[in-house]
């Protein structure tokens, strides 16, 4: 017995949480498969914490769009029961964890990114969505410094951890673009402060990566191109493999508890 | 595992204001920020700790276990240093 996947009526906010709710899912889902894995006991612990956070913020968001969608969908049915292509997350977030190298890239670029973004949103007109933010502005801001400190000694290491670490910034950093973009639902809510404009941000995030990276020794690729679709659904081979680990007990045995 | 080359740090937390930090484990870290980090995600995951330090164990100089006699059974009977003899008035209440 399979369970029918359930559709989701995204009128601009409903579409808001579920973005953010979805890339802290799904990038918190990858970190906890880090457990039982990671490089070092201190390591694993602190993967887990920070999977934990990101989960718990995926949890808020889920509960509010479910509310603010008004269709019976809680946070359960909207991480279970919804397919890859109604996933809305941004691409970086279902990159495969790699080696370890390729783990703090990614948290590290993502990271940058989310701790000025709650930090603007705690002042946003929606007032769920802005004690979220403030929630989750303490968390991701020990995320940043977690993952930069990493970084900067990777990349300041051996030559093996340099390397790694430079191979893992040039194989992520075309999953970057898609930190800044908008689309007209966003805008709608960008007009009236409830969203705040990722492209605001830019400057934020440029500083603190062009510091890290450099505190690191490694360099900042120049390509400029950029790969997108994510938050319109159209995601990379990975996300699949993951849902489905993520949702086949759901999907197996519907309404499984335990 | 990595860790043979990794020092090894001792951990203190203060829970909470005004009290003394205390001795709750040890961890794996590469330098003194790492440790930090680690000591905050390892050991105040439940809202431990307000404070936090980390000691190299290396710095630490124990008392040797052989010496445990010379040092510490002197003192068995001098029962005279327990604050025992003096009645405490009721008004100072806990001390």
């Amino acid at each position: 017995m399979a369970t029918t996947s359930i559709t989701v009526a995204e009128t601009p906010v409903v579409l808001y949480a579920l973005r953010r709710g979805d890339d802290a899912l799904v990038l918190g889902h990858r970190l906890s498969e880090w457990t039982g894995y990671a490089p070092m006991l201190e390591e694993d612990m602190a993967l887990a914490n920070i999977g934990l956070d990101l989960i718990g913020q995926a949890r808020s968001l889920y509960t509010y769009a479910g509310e603010r969608e008004g269709a019976g969908h809680d946070e359960d049915k909207l991480a279970y029961l919804r397919d890859e292509r109604q996933y809305r997350n941004l691409l970086l977030v279902e990159q495969p964890n790699g080696d370890f190298a390729h783990t703090i890239v990614r948290q590290l670029f993502y990271s940058a990114f989310a701790d000025p973004y709650w930090r603007a949103m705690m002042r946003s007109a929606d007032a769920t969505l802005a004690a979220i933010a403030a929630k989750s502005e303490k968390e991701s801001a020990y995320h940043l410094r977690h993952a930069s400190e990493w970084l900067i000694r990777l990349g300041d290491g051996t030559d093996e951890s340099h390397r790694r670490a430079q191979d893992a910034v040039d194989a992520l950093w075309s999953y970057t673009g898609e930190l800044f973009e908008t689309d007209d639902a966003e805008r709608t809510l960008i007009a009236e402060g409830v969203a705040v404009d990722p492209a605001t941000l830019r400057a934020t995030w440029d500083a603190t990566i062009d510091r890290v990276l450099h505190e690191a020794t490694l360099a900042r690729p120049d390509s400029a191109w950029m790969q997108r679709g994510g938050r319109a659904g159209r995601h990379s081979e990975h996300l699949g493999h993951l849902l489905a680990e993520l949702q086949h007990l759901q999907r197996t045995y519907p309404g499984a508890t335990w | 595992m990595a860790e043979a080359n990794i020092p090894l740090w001792e951990v203190f937390i203060r829970s909470r204001n005004g009290l003394a930090h205390r001795h709750c484990g040890s961890l794996h870290a590469a330098d003194a920020e790492m440790a930090l980090q680690a000591a905050r995600d390892i050991y105040t995951r439940r809202g431990e700790g307000l404070s936090i330090w980390v000691v190299p164990s290396a710095a630490i100089v124990a008392s040797d276990p052989a010496d445990k006699g010379m040092l510490f059974e002197p003192t068995a009977d001098k029962i005279y240093r327990h604050p025992t003899f003096y009645e405490v008035p009721e008004e100072v209440g806990h001390m």
